[in-house]
Parts: C-alpha cells; structure tokens; sequence
C-alpha cells in the first residue's frame, strides 16, 4: 500500500516556550524547531510497515514556510521515498490543512493516510478527522497498535473507557498516539542519503482552496502564575497543610 | 442560539463530562439540547433529562449503536445539525474524533478544548500544553467546539429535559468494532482523576515504583503518573505518562514523587488545582513549582505519608 504521512515543524518540545511581550503569540524566533513528535511516531510506524513489506511507498508531505524543508529532510532520513513541501508563509488553520490534504491525497491517491494525533504547538488535534470528513474515508483515531490484514487495517484505540480494537477497509485515516511506537534516532549516513531523495515544492495558493484564517487570535498570554509555594519540614506539617484544603483529601474518584 | 451538546457515557452510567459541558453551553446559548448515542439508554437518559439547563435529550438509540464509533456520532449529528447553531462536546477522545468531522461537514473552523468563555464569541484555550494561553474570537455563524471540563463546574440537578428518540436512524459505517480490552482495574483514570500520584526517575525501579507510588495512590482513590523518563526506564507502561507527549491532567491534588520537573513533564500537569513535591532535591524545579515542597528522601516519606492518610 501507499502511505501519506502528513508532518508539521513546531517548537522542539524541550524548548521552553515563551510567550511574546506584547501579546502577539509564542516566541518562535531563535528557537530550536523540530519535527512534532506524533508525526515522528506516524513516520516511523509507515517506515515500518515499509520494511516489513506491507507498503511500497512512502510520501511525506509538511504545509508550512520553506524552513519545514527541514522537517521533511528528517522524515526522508528516517526512511521516507518521497517528500512534498506545500509552502504558506501564513498561519493555515487545521480545516485549511485538511482541504490542501484532500487536494493532495486526489493526486497521491495514498491507500493510507498516517498522522499524529495532534501537533504539541497548538493542539488542536483536528487535522485527521476532517481530512477523514472532507474524503469521506474511514478513520481510527489514537492508535496504539495498527495491523495491516489485506484491504483492511485493525487498529488498537486508545479509548475513554479503556482500549478498542476496531477494523476499517481502506483506504483510512488512522491518527497515531504515543504508545504505537518509539521512533528511532537518524543516522548520519541517512541524512546524507536523504539530501538524494526527491523533494516537491508546491505553492498553497496554487491548491483552489481558501486558506483564510476563520478565527481571529485576539492575543496570547503566559499561563496565570502559580501562587507563591511553601516548603514543608515533615510528612505530618504536610499532612497538616492539605488537610486545610476542604475535602482535599477525600479521595472519592469521579 | 441553540446548542446541541453531545452526551458522554460508558454504555451504564451519564459521564460527569456532559454535566461540565452543558454548564459550558448555557454561557453560549440557551435552547440546549443533549444527543445520546447507544443501546438501553433509558436510564443514562433520565440523568442527562436532569442537567440544569437542558431543554431536550436527544436519543439515537438502537442495537447497531451500541457499537457507535466516533465517525457514525458525527454522522448523526451532522445529519440533525440544522438547528443548531453551537455544537459542543468534552475534549476526551470521543469528542476529539467525532467533532472535527463534524466541523468540516459544516465547512467550520473548530475551536479546540476551550478553558474560559469570555462571551458568545470568544473563548481562552490552552496552547503549548498550558505553557500559553490564546483568546480566539470567531466570525463564523456556526461554531463547534470543545470544552476541557475540568475548568467548568458541571451543571447541577434538577431539569426537566424532554426526552426525544430520533428515527429514522442512519445505519452505521465502516469502522467496525471488533473487541474491547475495558481497564479493569478500579483506579480512575489518568485524566479525569480528582488525585493524581506520580512517580519519577529517582524512585530508581519499577520494583521501587510499585512498591511507593501505588499504595499512596490507592490510599487515596487517585489515578497513577509518571514522567517521561520513568516509562523510558519501564517503570510503568506508556499510558501513565504526564506531559507534553503524555496525558494533560488537571486534578484537584497531583502529587510529584521523586520528579525534578523537567518542562514537557511540567506542561502536562501544571493545571492541578494543588501540587505536591516529594524530592531529595532542593533546587529541582518542581520544589519551586509546588504548593507544598518537601524535601525529604522519598523513599522515607513517601510510606510515611501513605501510613499516615
């Protein structure tokens, strides 16, 4: 089968995040950028069933500025056949993405279509399903487990009442989750293969679709600080300190 | 403007999420209106008729939707959307696969896990994993959303919503439903926890992991956590992971044992109502971070504190 693994480059997610003095987003000049880390988890999990036999070809493809150059380098190093850089030097809003996806997907005609859950920069976590609602594909979101079986993959959820396991013909979308595998580490050798392997560059605008944000970001803010903490010399002074928190302590699970 | 807000459950009981949400969607609109999705929902029905605020409960109820998947609750509510003009659900991970597609049904932007609605049209949601927070106003008409429920108390009793089948039913897709493998155990789950106990790298073992955190956390009803680098070590499987690349959690009590509080770890986390740190370490970040810092050998006051609850 063929794979369309879609990635995203976002703020490396031991960058500790700052938000902009005057209000304006995320401080993301001089920041070390890397590839989200679900879609790491997607790349590897094609790259394996790439080894294994059961896909004949890899494509990635990122939607971002002409630095996501970058991200695709990395998902070619770790085995990637074929990236596609749509370039935007504006925000493209998760329904925008998942219209450039379907464009993409008419002429790439994948059999699957691989993504992480969610992109840690602004979690929005909507880009599967609705690429899965605009093609009218099955999808399995949260997947810990995927297995191919013929025209049809069983996928292990993680649910909200423990594990499903579902079956779903394809083509899919299937949304990957942090349990489905740990990506491995680039070798050197691999990135300079990866500097051979083909790179598309493809203009947003060119797609016919409307890339217009639908929702304003009035501004940006830091969390609301913390109160002041406390330090505590013993087990009982701490005991002490939560029990002054009514019903703290109760312990009755919702 | 009204809101169809869709219902949670675990096929026996009304989720305490739809409550959090129907609060949520009384600061949007009035006219609210609950969709559930299953089998023999007679009772959950009653429940969710009892939410403050709620007009009709909406039932799709038949055998086949027993096994409804997110993609056959979006169809569902795409296909008695026309009402509405709020579209509302918890952010766990029903919501997070059923609204999206519904969004783009819609041909609407959604607004993810909001945590503050400042009026019709603007919301504040989490970015960063809680490490920013953005305001989103929206100019569309139709709007779906959301809603981390933990930052909305849930709807009190005392409604008298109209219970309403649907029909004819749509006939459910693709995704087929093969097994469930249910978490048995009676600990609550990691996100919606009211006490959380988590565990670090310095408790040096899975054996030592065992042996501290799980008795603490069973003392207290509270779900298990643990940082990154403790499931790197095979502490404890994947799952229990708090972070950026794990699980948010905002509990009333989250107690760090033996957590240096490293950023990814903190980001997942740094929502709980009060932390507790339990660290031989006095300049760990998570010290600084805490409500409640002791620094002590965890190995010590970790039994003490569980012999003394």
């Amino acid at each position: 089968m063929k794979i369309l693994v879609p990635v995203k480059r976002v703020v490396d997610h031991k960058v500790n995040v700052r938000v902009r003095a005057d209000g304006s987003g995320v401080e993301t000049g001089n920041v070390k950028m890397s590839m989200n880390p679900f879609d790491e988890i997607a790349v590897e999990e094609a790259v394996r069933m790439r080894e294994a036999g059961t896909c004949d070809e890899l494509v990635v493809v990122s939607i971002g500025p002409k630095q996501a150059e970058d991200t695709l380098r990395t998902a070619l190093a770790l085995g990637a056949d074929k990236a596609i850089l749509i370039e935007s030097d504006e925000r493209v809003e998760p329904l925008a993405v998942a219209k450039l996806l379907k464009e993409l997907a008419a002429r790439e005609a994948p059999d699957l279509v691989l993504l992480g859950k969610q992109a840690i920069d602004d979690d929005a976590a909507q880009t599967g399903p609705m690429l899965s609602a605009l093609l009218d594909w099955p999808i399995s979101s949260f997947a810990a487990k995927i297995e191919a079986k013929d025209d049809a993959l069983e996928v292990i959820e993680e649910a909200d009442n423990g594990r499903e396991v579902v079956t779903l013909p394809l083509p899919a979308i299937v949304t990957v989750d942090l349990q489905l595998n740990q990506p491995r580490n680039v070798s050197l050798p691999s990135v300079i293969k990866a500097k051979q392997k083909p790179l598309e560059r493809l203009a947003a605008a060119d797609f016919g679709v409307d890339l217009a944000p639908r929702l304003e970001i009035l501004a940006t803010r830091a969390p609301d600080p913390r109160p002041e903490g406390k330090r505590v010399g013993s087990v009982d002074e701490l005991l002490a300190a939560l029990r002054s928190h009514a019903g703290l302590l109760e312990g009755e699970a919702r | 403007m009204s809101v169809l807000v869709l219902g949670h459950h675990n096929g026996s009981a009304l989720s305490p999420a739809t409550a959090s949400v129907v609060a949520a969607a009384r600061k949007i609109g009035a006219d609210i209106d609950v969709l559930l999705v299953g089998h023999n929902l007679t009772s959950i029905a009653s429940e969710a008729a009892q939410l403050a605020g709620a007009r009709k409960v909406l039932l799709a109820e038949s055998a086949d939707l027993a096994e409804a998947r997110a993609t056959d609750i979006s169809d569902i509510m795409f296909a008695i959307a026309d009402p509405y003009s709020t579209f509302l659900s918890a952010a766990n991970a029903l919501g997070k696969s059923a609204m999206p597609r519904l969004a783009a049904k819609l041909d609407v932007q959604q607004i993810t896990e909001i945590t503050a609605i400042l009026g019709p049209d603007t919301f504040e949601r989490p970015i960063y994993a809680g490490n920013a927070i953005e305001t989103v106003k929206t100019g569309q008409i139709r709007n779906v959303i959301t809603v981390r429920t933990t930052s909305f108390e849930a709807a009190a009793k005392g409604g008298e919503a109209v219970i309403e089948h649907l029909s004819p039913l749509p006939s459910t897709g693709a995704v087929k439903l093969l097994r469930t493998e249910r978490d048995e155990s009676d600990r609550p789950k990691l996100d919606e926890a009211r006490i959380v106990v988590s565990g670090g790298v310095s408790l040096g073992s899975a054996a030592e992991f065992e042996r501290l955190v799980y008795p603490l956390a069973d003392k207290l009803s509270a779900a298990v956590g643990a940082s990154r680098a403790a499931v790197d070590e095979g502490f404890v499987p994947n799952e229990c992971q708090v972070g950026q690349t794990g699980k948010v959690v905002a509990p009333e009590l989250y107690i760090a044992c033996g957590i240096s509080g490293a950023i990814q770890h903190v980001a997942g986390m740094r929502g709980a109502k009060v932390i507790v740190a339990i660290n031989s370490d006095p300049e760990a970040p998570i010290v600084k971070l805490a409500d409640y810092a002791l620094v002590a050998d965890l190995f010590e006051a970790v039994p003490e504190l569980t012999e003394k609850l």
